[in-house]
């Protein structure tokens, strides 16, 4: 019962649902905050005494919008954690934030309650965009946000959309070259995509504008890698670039499908428990959360273990997302199957033959550049 | 009805080039010899299959007895039979012939003779069958009966002075129809104390009442009671029911020599009862049999696959029940790497097979693919053996072929002057021979050989767009003929897919190639990996292209932890990936197929 554990924490409240978002997000006139707060301590207590005391790399305070949290509340969730399992060393605590004045006001009280990593949620450097995603906040705040957090927190990250309707190349490689010049050492790069359920996928359904694809999607891609990479940020996956070594450590967790523990309304979790792998996740909505906590202790509603081939998918798929690939001895420790039982020995030959696969330098089963951009059609082949 | 002496009696068949107007006419006989009160009355009201009402056009012959009045004081049976024009029934017009002494040749009179007029009109004086001319539609303006009537006579050598001139849809002159039929042609003959002779003309499968026979009494007495026996077949069956179509069923006690009705006995399948059999008294036999017709033989052939594997014997079933109402057309089980298991299914032609297909789907709810249709060839090997080819996907190695036959056809095609440079030009590009080109009037009448199988694809489709409309065409079956014919095979991903397999005559092959190639990379969507198409004759590759690889397809942000969502996907699309063909590391959707094979027709 050692694994190294990350912690997620998840803030379900925001000023306003953006048209693209599909999170687990809720709008609300108001949100007594100390009561949520208090509802989370609980869950993560209750979660905690299940869990056993373990090692604890990193805790992600994530959602919704929780820059929207009480910073106390962060404080007090912090030193629970710290003091009901054991905190490495070089714990990494990442918040999320949006850049709005207001939330800018409160970016060292959150440095204070202990967090070390902001991600903000810029999405774009450019005013009609912004209005497009329906952000709440302008180019100038954004800009502001970063140079703030720049000097509170050593480290920063900022996520960015394009991809969007009638974007050029030649456009979006200039506004990321200005990203760029703003970044410290992490970037999420999201490709615009329409999820069932969102404003944007009614509006897209209607046809009220268009996306770039195929071909122009994948140049836009290999145009992002190619501009991050002149700033010494390398893709470490799909979406995600950094410094070497300033990869988020938490998400990590879930591409390298380590042990996590999900707290907050809607969150998920992958636990070891007495030898088995689980899969859990929490009520949604964010009133019945709190009332089956305040009642139950916790707000689990379905609970698996998962068979060994749901985790051989499990590892590949996630792990397939990154650069470094999957480890077949860890593949085989956590899934119990070996890599010729968890793929399809055809299709995997036929893969590093397209050049989609190859090993790496370390042993691992990697996802070349031209294989990253075919992920979702190679999976299904790839894998049993 | 049971005494209804001979000289009462007419026969005739309504025949016609397409939409001149048959079964309109037939409406108005019916409803002017109260067959049907007017409430039960609707257009073509013949036409019961859904497939003929909605397209329109008559797919079965059917038969109808009318009480006639006529002028002279006598009350006339009249034996109606409305027949189909689409050259691929012609069939149907034979058998209706057969079971009549005299015709009515409806022509539109805005049209004019077209290539089923002759072709039907000639299949009636060859029955010997007398013929009263009919030039229906002169309530529209474009009529020109007196320029049709001088065509009549030009180009069928009918003498049409006295051709009677009516408008079926307003119901103009009907009496004259009528007084034609009881005064022009000729009452059957026949001698009821003779041993029974009946003609089985037509057989269908009725849920309700089982196997339901039509035939036309020829000698001999008919009786409710009886015990039949099928000459030809060889099989004896008691009788259940007699009746006439009025066009109802109406039971009668029997049938004497010149009278058409039917019979319903107890028989299990249609197939116990081949059309053209002489029907007779099992007690008191008849020696001799009547002379039948020639069966008739598919020339189109396709395969046809259920989309979903397990529907196999669920189609099994489906081509039975349909063959009991239509004995024109063949199955026999086939299996095809690419598709399956199915059937492959020959048809009188193109029309046939696309209704049939229609009836499976809509009848029977199957969901189906349809290979490319294919003509029979004839191969004589190097050891001398024949055999008819009717899947391309059978042809054996070329080097083993010594010679193959190819079938060709006889057409005849009218068209108005102007268009007459484009449809030769299509004919010369079909390998076609002219025969014979005349004139009559503003209209061509082009004679040609072709072979059959330049004609099954979209010859007449590309008839109709050069023409306007305005050309029609015939056609008939004439022998066969050795040809320089190559087997195309297409492979996908290296791997032949013997469903997409053609024969095309060598002068063709490269363009054919090249064509179903381009149109494979338009269907097949790109996907994980590039796609060699190739098209082949034995090992030379003649055409190719290729499909290159998908060029992005992963989700951008995988967040929260949630892997469930992910794994939920893979499941999702795996199980997607089970309703694809697989060809490989490759898959090919359906639709594709389905595509490739109707655009290719
Ligand atoms: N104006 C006019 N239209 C007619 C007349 N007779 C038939 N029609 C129309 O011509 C079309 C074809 O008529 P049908 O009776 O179905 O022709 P058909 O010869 O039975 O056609 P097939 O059975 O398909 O060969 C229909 O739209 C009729 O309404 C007529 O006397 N005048
Ligand atoms: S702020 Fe973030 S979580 Fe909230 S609606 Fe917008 S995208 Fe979704
Ligand atoms: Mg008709």
């Amino acid at each position: 019962m050692t694994e190294t554990l990350a912690l997620y924490i998840h803030w379900p409240f925001c000023a306003s649902k953006c048209p693209y978002c599909d999170f687990n997000s809720h709008v609300r006139e108001r949100v007594d905050g100390a009561s949520y707060v208090a509802a989370l301590r609980a869950e993560l207590a209750h979660e905690a005494t299940r869990a056993g005391r373990r090692p604890l790399a990193s805790i992600f305070f994530g959602g919704g919008t929780p820059s929207l949290m009480p910073p106390e509340g962060v404080a007090l969730l912090i030193e629970d954690a710290r003091r009901l399992f054991d905190a490495t060393a070089d714990i990494e605590i990442t918040l999320e934030a949006n850049p709005t004045s207001v939330e800018i006001g409160r970016l060292r009280a959150f440095h204070a309650a202990g967090v070390n990593r902001i991600s903000l949620g810029v999405q774009s450097l450019n005013a009609e965009a912004l209005a497009f995603l329906g952000r709440r906040h302008d180019v100038g705040e954004a800009i502001a946000a970063l140079e703030a957090a720049r000097t509170i927190f050593p480290r920063v990250s900022f996520d960015l959309i394009y991809a969007r309707p009638g974007q050029s190349l030649d456009s979006w490689r200039a506004e990321l070259r200005q990203a760029l010049a703003l970044a410290a050492d992490h970037l999420s790069l999201y490709q615009l995509t329409i999820e069932p359920g969102t404003q944007f996928a009614t509006l897209f359904g209607r046809g009220a504008f268009t996306l770039p694809e195929g071909d122009a999607a994948a140049a836009l891609y290999l145009a992002t890698a190619e501009e991050a990479a002149r700033f010494g940020l390398a893709p470490y996956e799909v979406s995600n670039y950094a410094k070497p070594g300033a990869e988020s450590r938490h998400n990590l967790a879930y591409w390298r499908h380590g042990d996590y523990l999900g707290i907050g309304a809607g969150a998920h979790q992958r636990l070891t428990l007495g030898g088995r792998i689980t899969a859990s996740r929490r009520h949604r909505a964010p009133e019945e959360w709190r009332a089956r906590v305040e009642r139950d202790g916790h707000a689990r509603t379905e609970e698996e273990a998962l068979s060994a081939i749901d985790l051989a998918r499990e590892v590949m798929l996630m792990g397939l997302r990154l650069t470094e690939g999957v480890d077949p001895a860890y593949l085989a420790t956590r899934s119990g199957l070996t890599l010729a039982e968890a793929t399809d020995p055809a299709m995997l030959v036929a893969c590093m033959d397209e050049g989609y696969l190859h090993w790496t330098e370390t042993g691992h089963l990697a996802t070349t550049v031209e294989g990253l951009l075919r992920l979702d059609a190679m999976l299904p082949v790839l894998l049993r | 009805m049971t005494d209804t002496s001979l000289a009462r009696i007419r026969n005739f068949a309504i025949i016609a080039h397409i939409d001149h107007g048959k079964s309109t006419l037939a409406d108005r006989l019916i409803q002017f010899c109260g067959g049907l009160a007017d409430r039960e009355m609707k257009e073509q009201v013949l036409d019961s299959m859904d497939i003929e009402r909605e397209r329109g056009i008559t797919i079965k012959a059917q038969t109808v007895r009318l009480e006639y009045p006529a002028k002279d004081g006598v009350t006339y049976v009249l034996n109606l039979m409305d027949t189909p024009g689409h050259v691929d029934f012609a069939y149907e017009v034979s058998r209706s012939l057969a079971a009549c002494e005299g015709s009515l040749l409806v022509v539109d009179a805005s049209q004019g003779v077209e290539a089923q007029t002759l072709a039907n009109v000639y299949q009636a004086l060859d029955a010997g069958h007398e013929i009263v001319p009919i030039l229906n539609k002169v309530d529209l303006p474009a009529a020109e009966p007196e320029r049709v009537k001088q065509q009549i006579e030009d180009v069928i050598g009918l003498p049409a002075d006295d051709a009677v001139m009516i408008s079926a849809k307003t119901g103009l002159n009907i009496e004259g129809v009528l007084e034609a039929i009881v005064t022009r042609l000729p009452a059957p003959t026949g001698d009821e104390t003779k041993p029974l002779q009946a003609l089985l003309v037509d057989s269908w499968y009725d849920p309700y009442l089982g196997v339901v026979i039509l035939v036309r009494v020829k000698q001999g007495r008919l009786r409710r009671n009886m015990r039949i026996r099928l000459m030809a077949k060889g099989t004896a069956h008691p009788v259940n029911d007699i009746g006439v179509f009025t066009p109802k069923m109406q039971p009668v006690d029997d049938l004497g020599p010149g009278e058409m009705g039917y019979i319903t006995a107890a028989m299990k399948t249609v197939a116990d009862c081949n059309v053209g059999d002489t029907i007779t008294d099992d007690r008191a036999p008849a020696t001799e049999q009547l002379p039948g017709f020639r069966p008739s033989i598919p020339v189109v052939w396709c395969g046809l696959f259920p989309t979903d594997a397990d529907e196999f014997e669920k189609l099994r079933e489906s081509l039975g029940k349909l063959r009991l109402n239509d004995s024109s057309f063949h199955f026999d089980p086939e299996s095809s790497a690419a598709l399956g298991f199915g059937f492959r299914c020959g048809f009188l032609g193109l029309l046939h097979l696309e209704i049939v297909q229609e009836r499976l789907s809509r009848e029977f709810d199957l969901d189906l693919i349809a290979t490319a249709p294919s003509v029979v060839y004839k191969l004589t090997k190097n050891n001398g053996d024949e055999i008819e080819l009717h899947n391309p996907a059978d042809m054996p190695d070329p080097s083993l072929v010594k010679s193959i036959q190819e079938p060709w056809i006889k057409a005849t095609i009218f068209v108005p002057d102007e268009y007459l440079g484009s449809i030769l030009a299509l004919c010369s590009e079909r390998r076609g021979v002219q025969v014979d080109l005349t004139y009559v009037g503003n209209r061509a009448m082009a004679v040609y050989r072709l072979p059959l199988n330049e004609v099954v694809f979209d010859f007449y489709d590309r008839l109709k767009s050069i023409s306007r409309g305005y050309a029609s065409f015939d056609y008939a079956v004439d022998g066969y003929e050795e040809g320089d014919l190559v087997k195309i095979s297409i492979l996908v991903n290296n791997e032949p897919v013997d469903a997409l397999s053609f024969m095309a005559h060598r002068s063709a092959a490269d363009r054919r190639a090249r064509s179903i190639c381009e149109k494979l990379k338009d269907l097949i969507p790109r996907q994980l990996f590039k796609i060699p198409i190739q098209a082949a004759i034995g090992g030379k590759v003649i055409a190719r292209e290729t499909i290159g690889a998908m060029s992005k397809d992963v989700t951008a942000k995988c967040y929260g932890g949630d892997i469930s969502r992910k794994r939920k996907l893979l499941d999702k699309q795996k199980e997607g990936k089970k309703r694809m063909r697989q060809f490989g590391k490759v898959e090919i959707p359906q639709s594709a197929f389905i595509a490739a094979l109707k655009m290719d027709a």
